[in-house]
């Protein structure tokens, strides 16, 4: 069925789908349309799930963690401060290796306030353990709700997932989505077995202290984990297009990299503009690209260096800094590059914070600038640079 | 009577071979409240002395199941884990919480107040010590007057913790929750029973217990049990109920043993004044007037 969505409400609708047994709910913007959406769909009997009204963000993660250690499937959603509030819960889901699904409304961190969409809040949490998709549209908004809990839960991965969404520009934007039937959902996403659950017949200790000698095992079967996701994100693709028809392209979208000379590397909703303007230059005659990273954890280092392999300049355009250094998803990239001896020159562009517009002709200075030869870092529309 | 108790709860252990310090008052509250509770019982620990000394992997010491909760995310997770089980369809079980007072009437309270505001269907049982002794002794908001911690030092200018604990049992009442006690490890079958009678009851269930700690408190190993009766004979603290509205004794002492000496047999209190003292008893006769006129007694 085609409805008219934005991006919270078909998130929504993929997660009704997906059916969790328990939903931890706190309120934030750009977020809420989710939470309450959700609401209604317990309200008219759509969807059979445990609504709890929790008073904060960490009560909200910490309900879910409590909810998976029953072996039941937990979905919360949070945005910004929320998700840095909560922030403690999120190595404590990875850690305790509960596959809870997350959804997080992309917005900027205060101070100074601001409600509007940019990267900081999640590229914060990349050290935390969990899984990280960016979507780009409101299909695949819900198409990644569905996907998300069959990669979480999957046993070889047993690590949460944070679905983030960029706030306002996706999260409130409408877009013809495509509803799957229940039937299908259903055939999709098996329901959740684990042995990671509170046991009456045979009781568990959860959530214990390691100490030295055996801490560093544990963290590192979550790193296994999370690695594994690369893997079980290609199968779950595959029987997503085997099922529903739509094909996704697993941690990065390459567009025109064949033979692209100059890329943009970038992730969530301004890949499309991005691509339009790379359509554009190549009517000129310039060979240009786009890369859309769709998971930020696992990072796709193999798939990013094979991208930007025959490429003479990439530039990474990201909606964060890391103050004091770079932007984080271009230090990532460059590390990705450097392993495979790649020779492209890396710049990066900082743009969109606090929400600030990314134009067209942003985006066509950056590749004019990239052939050029310009800062390392450059900050969009600002007038500051520096070479780092 | 005291057979009678025994005889009404498990011979089963389901907290052992942990490394308690000895003479642990919190250790015996998990203790007894679990024999209470029994094998269905799925425990909720933060960060706090419980889990830390019965919570090192692999040496597990809960023989039912139960899990560590983040410092502040002890009523948080119990919501999630009754609302689990129910959703698995679980019927016969009991959700209950052990926390310190430090994760009760500090970090915790935040959480314990939305899980009570919910009236999510859990026990709620803190374990007060009065600081935060699984750290090394520092003032938490349940420390009474007076008390020497390692961040309220007793010296010539300040005289220890400087105000009054938080009154944790009328803060919960005022929620408007189906059950409210305190309790004294001093008087185990005065808990036991108010354990049996929380496990009876739907809803959100809050159970405030004197748990003393030999080595915050500064007295022997062998006069915990002792020390959390005294606290209850010198009128220091008070055995009580709230349900459906109303607050009710449940022990009333016929007449207070010297506060005075309850204070001085304790370390945390040796270099008290009389002043302070004075401080100390006028509080407690202000407290029984409002008990007096508030309770049933």
């Amino acid at each position: 069925m085609k409805k008219f969505l934005s991006g919270n409400e078909a998130f929504a609708e993929g997660i009704r789908l997906a059916r969790p047994e328990v939903i931890s709910a706190y309120p934030i913007t750009p977020q809420t349309i989710v939470v309450e959406r959700l609401s209604e769909m317990v309200e008219n009997g759509s969807l059979k799930s445990e609504y709890v009204h929790v008073e904060s963000e960490h009560s909200a993660l910490s309900c879910a963690m409590g909810a998976s250690a029953t072996g039941a499937r937990a979905f919360t959603a949070t945005s910004s401060q929320g998700l840095l509030y909560m922030a403690e819960c999120l190595y404590y889901a990875a850690g305790g290796r509960f596959p809870i699904v997350m959804m997080n409304a992309d917005r900027s961190t205060a101070l100074p306030w601001n409600i509007y969409g940019d990267q900081r809040d999640s590229l914060s949490q990349l050290d935390s353990g969990w899984i990280q998709s960016y979507a780009e549209n409101a299909q695949e908004a819900l198409d990644l709700a569905l996907m998300s809990y069959r990669i979480a839960e999957d046993k070889r991965v047993s690590t949460p997932y944070m679905a983030n969404l960029d706030g306002f520009v996706l999260t409130h934007t409408y877009e013809k989505v495509d509803i799957p039937t229940e039937e299908e959902a259903d055939r999709f996403l098996p329901a959740y077995e684990t042995d990671n659950r509170i046991d009456f017949d045979n009781p568990k200790n959860m959530a214990f202290s390691a100490g030295p000698d055996t801490n560093f095992i544990f963290k590192y079967k979550a790193h296994e984990g999370i690695l594994a996701a690369k893997e079980v994100i290609k199968e779950t693709e595959n029987e997503f297009e085997a099922i529903f028809g739509r094909r996704y392209s697993g941690l990065i979208e390459n567009y025109l990299t064949d033979d692209a000379e100059y890329i943009i590397v970038t992730l969530g909703s301004i890949a499309g503009l991005c691509r339009k303007t790379a359509d554009r230059l190549r009517e000129q005659g310039i060979r240009a690209g786009v890369v859309r990273i769709r998971y930020m954890r696992p990072f796709p280092n193999e798939e990013i260096a094979e991208a930007l392999s025959s490429a003479k300049a990439y530039a990474v355009l990201e909606k964060d800094i890391s103050f004091g250094n770079e932007g984080t998803v271009f230090t990532n990239v460059n590390s990705a590059v450097k392993k495979e001896n790649g020779k492209a020159e890396g710049y990066n562009f900082i743009g969109g914070l606090g929400g600030r517009n990314i134009s067209a002709s942003d985006i066509e200075n950056i590749y004019e600038s990239i052939i050029k030869g310009t800062d390392r870092v450059t900050f969009i529309g600002t007038g500051g640079g520096n070479n780092g | 009577m005291a057979n009678k108790i025994a005889d009404s709860i498990s011979r089963e252990e389901f907290f052992y071979g942990h490394k308690a310090c000895a003479g642990c008052g919190g250790s015996l509250a998990v203790r007894a409240a679990l024999k209470v509770l029994g094998p269905n019982a799925v425990s909720v620990l933060p960060a706090g002395c419980m889990s830390a000394v019965g919570f090192n992997f692999p040496q597990l010491c809960f023989s039912n199941n139960s899990i560590i909760s983040t410092f502040a995310g002890t009523a948080s997770m119990l919501t999630g884990i009754e609302a689990g089980l129910r959703a698995k369809g679980y019927k016969d079980f009991t959700a209950v919480g052990f926390a310190g007072d430090g994760g009760t009437a500090d970090i915790g309270i935040q959480a314990l107040s939305g899980a009570i505001d919910r009236n999510d269907n859990i026990i709620y049982i803190c374990y007060d010590n009065e600081a935060y002794m699984n750290t090394g002794i520092q003032k938490s908001g349940l420390t009474p007057f007076g008390a020497r911690t390692t961040t309220t030092p007793a010296g010539s200018n300040i005289h220890g913790n400087i105000r009054p604990k938080k009154n944790m049992f009328e803060i919960v009442a005022a929620h408007g929750i189906p059950y409210a006690a305190t309790a004294s490890v001093g008087y185990i079958g005065d808990f036991i029973a108010k354990v049996q009678k929380a496990s009876q009851i739907q809803g959100t269930k809050y159970i405030h217990v004197i748990a003393p700690c030999p080595t915050g408190w500064g007295v022997a190993v062998d006069e915990t049990v002792e020390i959390a009766k005294e606290v209850v004979d010198s009128g220091l603290w008070y055995l009580a109920e709230y349900e459906n509205g109303e607050y009710r004794l449940t022990h009333r002492p016929k007449e207070f043993t010297s506060a005075e000496a309850y204070l001085k047999r304790q370390g945390r209190f040796r270099h008290l004044t009389e002043d302070d003292i004075k401080v100390i008893t006028d509080s407690r006769d202000e407290k029984w007037k409002f008990i007096e006129k508030n309770f049933i007694v």
